[in-house]
C-alpha cells in the first residue's frame, strides 16, 4: 500500500497519518448534523420543497419579465396558434347550434318496376310500414305521378304524345325519427333493395341532414388542425426552452456538479413552460373576446332579419377554464419533452 | 474515505489516460495530486465526482461504489464532496450568499437553516460582510473563498479541489490553504490537484505524483 510521508497535521497524536479522531461518533459532527437537520424531519424537508417550488415558480415569472420583447413575441406566437384554435372550435360550436331543433326530413324513395300493379304496390307499401324503422309511408301511384309531372315539370305536350305512361310506382319511406343516422338509413336502404319489385332506390337528404353531415365534416378537419396547432405550439414552447438552456448551460452544469438531480434541473424550465403556456392562453381569450364582440352585432341582426333565433355563442366558465390548463398543460409538456432530451446532452466539463 | 484499486481509464481518441492507480485517503486526510499537466490530475478528480468513469478498477467513496452507482444516485454521490474549482465556477448573476446557498437549496433545506449555514460558512472564510454583493465585484481571493465556502456549506466529508490557487498570487494561496487546513482538522478527507510545487514543498503533507497516467510517488 501507499504511505503518507506527512505528519502535518495537528490532531495527530503520533505525527503520522492524519486520521486523528476518526471513528468515534464526536468525530464525524458534519455527516451526524446533515442527516439529522436534512433527512430527519419529513416536514421540514416538505415545507423546504413547497418553499423552493413557490419561489422557483416566480423566479421563472421573473426571468420572462426580464427580457420582456422576447417574452411577448414567444407569448404572441403562442397566443396566435391559440386563437386559431379556439376560433375554429367556436365556429363549429355556433353552427351546430344552426341544426339543433330541426327536424330530420329525409326520404326514401322506391321506384317499382314496370310490371308491379298498384293493388301489388299498396300491398308492399302496408308491409314497409311494420317495419319499426319506418313511421310513414305513401303511394303515389302511375296515374298520380303522371298527373303531378303535368301539372309542375312544364313538358306536359311532350308527355302527352306518349302512348304509354312511362312512369314508375313510387313508395315513400318516411323513416322513423329513431332512425335518422347514416348507418341505420343505410340498412333500411339495404333491405329495401332486397324486394323484387324495387327497381331502385334512392335517398333523399333533408337540407338539416345535409347540414349536419357537413358540419361533422368541418368538425373532424378542425380537430386535425386542432391537432397541427397544438404540436405547434409544442415546438415553439420546446425551442423557447431549448434557447434557455443554452443561455443558462454553465449554471445547469454547476448545479450538476454541485449535487442537483435533474429534476431540481428541470423545475424552472418546467415552471417558465408553464407560464409561456398560461399567458399566451389569456392573450389568445382576450383576441377572441374582441373577435366575438365585434362580430356579435352583425351576426345577430342577419340572423334577426331572417327571423331567426341566433346567438353568437362565447367560451363558457368550464370551457375558459378546460381552455387554460390545455393550454398550461402544453407548456409543461413542451418544455418537459425537450429537457427530457437536452439535459442527458449537458455533461460537466 | 477514497479508495483506488487498479484504476485505468481510457479514452477512444487520446488512449489511456489514467494507467492502475492505487491509492487510498483516510477520513480526516489531506494530500496533493500534482503532475505536469497532461498527466491525468484533473481526469481522476472526474472519476470521483463522476463525471466520468473508469474503464477498468474500482473507486470507492464513503463506503460507497463509484463504479455502481446509477444516473439517478450520482447526486447523491456528489453532495459527499465539496468541489473548487480553479477558475471558481461562481453563478454571475447571483449574490454571494444565494452562490454558497445553493447546494443547500439542491438538498432541500428549509429557508432559516440554509442563512444559519451559509452564515457560518462565510464567516468561516472571512466574507460575512459581503453576502449581498456579486461576485464580479468581488477579488479572485475573495471569489475563490466564494467557491470554498460554497463547496463546505453542506458539511460533506471530501473536498476535491482542482487547482484552487492557480488563479492566485503567492499570498492568497497560502491563505487559502491555510483555510483547507482548517477543514482537514476538523475531520475533512482533502485531495488538492496542483502543480504549484513550491506551495507543497511549503506544506508538510502526502503528495500523490502522477506522471504520464501512473502514480510515480507517493
Amino acid at each position: 500500500m501507499l504511505k503518507a510521508i506527512q505528519g502535518g497535521s495537528k490532531k495527530s497524536p503520533r505525527g503520522g497519518r492524519a486520521r486523528p479522531v476518526y471513528p468515534s461518533p464526536s468525530s464525524r459532527p458534519i455527516d451526524n448534523t446533515q442527516t439529522r437537520k436534512a433527512g430527519g424531519r419529513w416536514r421540514d424537508k416538505f415545507n423546504a420543497y413547497l418553499e423552493l417550488n413557490r419561489h422557483e415558480l416566480f423566479v421563472s415569472l421573473e426571468r420572462l419579465v426580464d427580457t420582456p420583447f422576447s417574452s411577448l413575441m414567444t407569448i404572441g406566437v403562442l397566443a396566435a396558434a391559440l386563437t386559431l384554435a379556439i376560433s375554429f372550435y367556436l365556429v363549429v360550436a355556433n353552427l351546430n347550434q344552426l341544426t339543433l331543433g330541426l327536424q330530420s326530413t329525409s326520404q326514401i324513395s322506391l321506384f317499382l318496376r314496370d310490371e308491379v300493379q298498384d293493388g301489388h304496390a299498396r300491398k308492399l307499401a302496408e308491409k314497409i310500414q311494420l317495419n319499426p324503422d319506418v313511421q310513414q309511408t305513401g303511394m303515389i301511384s302511375k296515374a298520380q305521378g303522371m298527373q303531378d309531372f303535368l301539372a309542375y315539370s312544364g313538358f306536359a305536350e311532350a308527355i302527352q304524345a306518349l302512348e304509354s305512361n312511362p312512369l314508375p310506382i313510387v313508395i315513400q319511406v318516411q323513416p322513423a325519427s329513431s332512425a335518422t343516422e347514416p348507418r341505420q338509413l343505410e340498412k333500411l336502404l339495404a333491405e329495401f333493395r332486397q324486394y323484387v319489385e324495387v327497381d331502385r332506390v334512392i335517398l333523399d337528404m333533408g337540407w338539416a341532414q345535409r347540414l349536419r353531415a357537413l358540419i361533422e365534416l368541418f368538425e373532424q378537419a378542425v380537430m386535425v388542425l386542432s391537432i397541427f396547432l397544438a404540436a405547434g405550439v409544442l415546438l415553439i414552447i420546446a425551442s423557447t426552452i431549448r434557447q434557455e438552456l443554452h443561455k443558462r448551460r454553465d449554471e445547469i452544469i454547476i448545479c450538476k456538479l454541485i449535487g442537483a438531480t435533474d429534476g431540481f434541473i428541470r423545475r424552472p424550465f418546467i415552471f417558465t413552460g408553464f407560464w409561456l403556456g398560461f399567458f399566451s392562453a389569456i392573450m389568445a381569450w382576450f383576441v377572441v373576446a374582441v373577435m366575438v364582440l365585434a362580430l356579435k352585432n352583425p351576426i345577430e341582426n342577419l340572423s334577426g332579419q331572417y327571423d331567426g333565433n341566433f346567438h353568437v355563442l362565447f367560451l363558457s366558465y368550464p370551457e375558459t377554464f378546460i381552455f387554460f390548463i390545455v393550454a398550461s398543460t402544453l407548456g409543461v409538456t413542451g418544455s418537459w419533452m425537450i429537457l427530457q432530451i437536452q439535459l442527458r446532452q449537458l455533461i460537466p466539463e | 474515505m477514497l479508495k483506488f484499486e487498479h484504476v485505468s481509464k481510457r479514452y477512444p481518441e487520446a488512449g489511456e489516460v489514467l494507467r492502475n492507480i492505487n491509492f487510498s485517503l483516510d477520513h480526516g486526510e489531506m494530500a496533493f495530486l500534482t503532475g505536469h499537466s497532461g498527466a491525468g490530475k484533473s481526469t481522476l478528480l472526474r472519476l470521483i465526482a463522476v463525471i466520468e468513469r473508469c474503464s477498468r478498477g474500482h473507486i470507492w467513496l464513503d463506503g460507497a461504489s463509484v463504479n455502481d452507482a446509477k444516473t439517478g444516485q450520482i447526486p447523491v454521490l456528489r453532495r459527499k464532496i465539496g468541489l473548487i474549482f480553479q477558475d471558481y465556477k461562481l453563478l454571475h448573476d447571483r449574490t454571494v450568499f444565494d452562490n454558497v446557498a445553493l447546494p443547500l437549496v439542491i438538498a432541500g433545506y428549509g429557508h432559516q437553516e440554509i442563512g444559519r449555514r451559509v452564515r457560518a460558512a462565510l464567516d468561516k472564510v472571512g466574507l460575512l460582510g459581503k453576502e449581498n454583493k456579486y461576485p464580479v465585484t468581488l477579488s479572485g481571493g475573495e471569489q475563490q473563498r466564494v467557491g470554498i465556502a460554497r463547496a463546505v456549506v453542506n458539511k460533506p466529508p471530501m473536498i476535491l479541489a482542482d487547482e484552487p490557487t492557480g488563479n492566485l498570487d503567492p499570498e492568497l494561496s497560502s491563505e487559502i490553504m491555510k483555510l483547507f487546513e482548517q477543514f482537514q482538522q476538523v475531520g475533512v478527507t482533502i485531495l488538492i490537484a496542483t502543480h504549484d510545487i513550491s506551495l507543497i514543498s511549503k506544506m508538510n503533507y502526502r503528495v500523490l505524483k502522477l506522471a504520464q497516467g501512473e502514480l510515480t510517488s507517493d
